[in-house]
């Protein structure tokens, strides 16, 4: 008992010596100008992507805005085809490009994709393989775009005598997105909690049925999602596309057969050319491209919000 | 109920024998459509190889082991383009009449200014957009900041081609060069660097932010109980533990950098000027690909060819940084594990 | 196994059902059973005769292998990779792991029930139809699913919303739909791990009563940490201690009020584990 009041005592008298200022910050001064400093600095340092994102669409606005000014008129740009005569081109036929793009590299990627990642996550056995295949994948998700339009010239365009055409060109976009729908879906499915395959295995269903019944159904707007964005990717994409070998200057409505053209290109061929009128073109393109990459956006963001649930 | 005679209570393959067998084909076929991809992979390479083959010799290398085989000869195809030249000559002029020349290196040296460049915006914005993300921001600001990222992310690279064209060269890189003397074109490798340093941004400060959020609290909390502020604890706590992350941020952004296209063509040009000076216009051998096929070519030219030869070294160029990455991760991995 | 036919001729219960053993007769039988994940030992050598139609607990502490015992029954240790298993289980005298033996046949005649209430996203009904449809009894589906749901006393409660999704449902009612879901296909055998744990107490009761009924038609094998519980609902009851050994098997009252062996009788009054 004598230790516990000696040591009583000494807090006392410590007590009656504390320097209050030091609890106070008084000395600190440097350290809190620092933080201040460094607070700002990352502050404004987040924040330049908003105002770059802000300036860049204040400046496509503005560009196609000065277009309509000097006469080019929007429903020409979107009925008619390409014209030399800035006044009376078009953007039609690459829209249509795009669109019909756009239909056959999901044809060509989601089934792919699906499938590859319920192998890979539903059947796949965890060996040396597979994860050959997880990394390879990783790689390919690496590979620039522009070295996928060469992989289409070479084997579609030339190697199977296929042309320039359209199919092709939706070839080399699919093969560049499929990796993008694997990985969404392999997420998607693997927020799919294991009660739910046990509980289906557990009936006696076989994996497929457990796939088919239970998990691909939960992990479905997940696996939308994913391919939306992926699609996303792939209407925004140019190089590949040149490399296959578009129209320059699309005075058509392309098939799937046909030489072909997409908005990406056909902006791309207007603002190279050093005439101001054609950037104001590829300005009012570069609107309605965004225009539709805001709307598939849109309805990746409500699949996601309404229909995904979590476990 | 040990009985000697085998029993059969109804538990054997025969029973669910047709729907096991289903399972089986989708097996098989979902398997068919995942060595797809392994596929995907072989055909680039091998695209690639055989056709750049042909620009160095005068034979596709397919048609040169069939060639052999056929005779069982063993030959060497003529050479079109040395190897000597593809890797030292500073020039590149492939469509030059009288006098070709065909050197990769002021290609590899735009590409490397315009990447290096860029890694000077998107590294220090991006780590730093990162740390706020994963130290500072609330989380009302968080909900804001990280969707304009994401956005940022999805817009297309020829619609950063554009704004390089119309906005950062004249707005920003012009006056700059004008307050050096010098006047500077339609396209300059700075423009290229900053517009690709913008794209890769969220690139950067989205990987690294997941590798600082993986940092367990305990660890700042102890820095805190030693009487840490938050940047020393941002700095000296939180960004080493998650270097790895930071670090493999840096390399997929560098990789992103190399491969990028319509960005860098609208931006940095297309002449292949060998230069450091950040106002000259210059080529990166994405630009020269992308370039190349506004001027007709016959399959099997050297130009042609060219393409594939050049595609060649940007594949093998981005590959290794993947796989840097990939090794890094790993390593990542291993220490949070 | 006569079991397609002519179930559904009343709208009772599903007594007509012809068995080819009588009542007493081992259904399960571990001989020897060893289980190793990886390098270690879950089970060690268990011998066990399970009856017919009767209420089998498992009983133990966490961590003595008596959910690993449970998911060998129907081989649901297939899905975990680093899963080895020795000796011998049989179902009806037939090794399930014999060579020709499909897990997915197995399960067919093995029903279980899991911890936590695991139901699909689905409608109520699709649900319970879920395992009809699977092992392709899609004759009668509708009486069929009633059935099962009166069967696990869920039926007055969800009559008029059967459309409506299983997840809307509360955690109780949500177990019953998967006990539901469980006996629809009519199995023979009923594995329970832990049904009520994830419950509240008046949800876990009307489950409790519900395994009574469900062991007139079913051999019932329920894992319980609940040792009341395993008292309350058992016939047998089966003591698992630490190591994935079985100490002792008996008749519930046995067990519980003179068992043989001292270490089950200090766990019972809580003297170890």
């Amino acid at each position: 008992m004598s230790t516990d009041v000696d040591s009583e005592g000494e807090f006392e008298t410590s007590s009656g010596g504390f320097d209050t200022d030091s609890l106070t910050g008084v000395g600190l001064e440097w350290t809190h100008r620092t933080e201040s400093l460094f607070h700002a600095v990352l502050f404004g340092a987040s924040v330049l992507g908003v105002v770059v994102l802000a300036v860049l669409i204040v400046d496509v606005i503005l560009d196609a805005l000065t277009g309509l000014a000097i006469g080019l008129d929007p429903v020409t740009f979107l009925t008619q085809h390409y014209s030399n005569d800035s006044s009376q081109a078009g953007f039609l036929g690459a829209i249509v490009g795009s669109v019909l793009l756009l239909f056959f590299t999901f044809l060509f990627s989601f089934f792919l994709g699906v499938g590859t990642a319920v192998y890979l996550e539903e059947y796949a056995p965890n060996t040396r393989v597979t994860r050959l295949i997880e990394a390879n994948l990783t790689n390919l998700a690496g590979v620039p775009s522009v070295v996928y339009g060469l992989l289409a010239l070479g084997v579609f365009v030339n190697g199977l005598r296929m042309g320039p055409i359209l199919l092709a060109g939706s070839i080399a976009l699919a093969l560049l997105v499929v990796p993008i729908v694997i990985v969404a879906s392999q997420e998607a499915l693997r927020s799919v909690p294991d009660g739910m395959r046990n509980g289906s295995l557990a009936t006696g269903a076989t994996r497929w049925q457990t796939v088919r019944g239970v998990v691909l159904p939960s992990a479905m707007p997940g696996i939308v999602t994913g391919t939306i964005l992926a699609l996303a990717r792939a209407i925004g994409e140019t190089a590949p596309l040149l490399m296959v070998g578009t129209v320059w200057g699309l005075r058509h409505t392309p098939g799937p057969f046909d030489r072909f053209g997409a908005m990406t290109t056909q902006i791309y061929q207007w603002a190279f050319l050093p005439e101001t009128e054609l950037n104001f073109l590829a300005a009012m393109g570069i609107a309605v491209l965004l225009a539709i990459l805001l709307g598939m956006y849109g309805v990746a963001f409500l699949v996601r919000n309404k229909y995904e649930r979590s476990y | 109920m040990s009985t000697d005679t085998s029993p059969d209570p109804g538990i054997t393959a025969e029973v669910a024998d047709a729907d096991r067998r289903r399972n089986r084909r989708v097996r098989r076929l979902l398997f068919g459509c995942t060595s797809i991809t392994v596929l995907t992979t072989i055909a680039i390479f091998a695209v690639l190889f055989d056709n750049a083959f042909q620009f160095f010799t005068d034979e596709r290398f397919h048609q040169w082991l069939i060639g052999m085989a056929a005779d069982l000869t063993l030959y060497f195809p003529e050479q079109r383009v040395g190897l000597l030249e593809f890797f030292t000559d500073t020039e590149w002029r492939p469509s030059h009449a009288d006098d070709p020349r065909f050197g990769i290196i002021p290609l590899a040296a735009g590409t490397l200014l315009v990447t290096i460049g860029a890694a000077f915006v998107s590294i220090p914005i991006g780590t730093a957009t990162a740390l706020y993300l994963s130290e500072y921001a609330t989380p009302g600001t968080r909900k804001y900041l990280k969707p304009t990222l994401e956005v940022l992310a999805g817009i297309p690279t020829i619609v950063y081609g554009f704004f390089a064209l119309t906005f950062i060269t004249p707005v920003i890189v012009g006056p700059l060069g004008a307050l050096f003397g010098i006047s500077v074109g339609r396209f300059s490798a700075l423009s290229g660097s900053i517009v690709v340093g913008i794209m890769t941004i969220p690139m950067v400060a989205s990987i690294s932010e997941d590798a600082m959020s993986s940092v367990p609290d305990e660890l700042r909390n102890g820095a805190y109980a030693l009487g840490a502020s938050k940047y020393r604890v941002s700095l000296s706590v939180v960004l080493p533990a998650s270097i790895s992350g930071v670090m493999a941020s840096y390399i997929l952004a560098v990789s992103r950098a190399i491969g990028e296209t319509m960005a860098v063509l609208l931006a940095a040009g297309y002449s292949a000027n060998l230069t450091g000076n950040p106002f000259d216009e210059i080529m990166t051998m994405t630009a020269y690909m992308v370039d190349a096929t506004r001027s007709t070519m016959t399959v099997g030219s050297v130009e042609f060819q060219s393409l594939f030869a050049v595609g060649l070294a940007l594949f093998c160029m981005t590959l290794t940084a993947n796989l840097v990455n990939d090794y890094v991760k790993r390593r990542y991995r291993e220490v949070y594990r | 196994m006569a079991q397609t036919d002519s179930l559904i001729t009343t709208d009772v219960s599903v007594t007509d059902r012809e068995r080819t053993s009588r009542p007493d007769e081992t259904v399960v039988r571990a001989d020897g059973l060893e289980v190793h994940y990886g390098e270690e030992r879950a089970l060690t050598d268990v011998d066990i005769d399970i009856p017919e139609r009767k209420v089998t607990a498992i009983i133990g502490p966490s961590g003595c292998g008596k959910s690993t015992f449970l998911r060998c029954v129907n081989r649901m240790n297939d899905q975990i990779d680093t899963c080895r298993i020795d000796g011998d289980l049989s179902f009806h005298g037939k090794n399930v792991y014999d060579d020709d033996v499909d897990p997915v046949a197995l399960r067919r005649k093995i029903g279980m029930v899991f911890q936590k209430p695991n139901p699909f996203p689905k409608s109520i009904r699709d649900n319970v139809a879920y395992g009809l449809r699977v092992q392709g009894k899609t004759d009668d589906v509708d009486a069929r699913v009633r059935q099962a749901l009166e069967g696990a006393a869920l039926w007055e409660e969800v009559e008029g919303q059967l459309d409506s999704s299983g997840l809307d449902l509360s955690g109780g009612q949500q177990q019953r739909l998967c006990i539901a879901r469980a006996i629809a296909p009519d199995p023979e055998v009923l594995l329970m791990d832990e049904p009520t744990s994830a419950l509240d107490p008046v949800a876990a009761a009307k489950i409790e009563d519900l395994i009574a009924d469900l062991a007139r038609e079913y051999t019932v094998i329920i894992v319980t940490h609940n040792m009341q519980q395993a008292a309350r609902i058992s016939d047998k009851t089966a003591v698992f201690l630490t190591g994935g050994e079985l100490v002792e098997f008996d008749d519930t009252a046995t067990i519980f009020e003179d068992p043989d062996d001292q270490r089950v009788e200090d766990y019972i009054t809580g003297r170890f584990g």
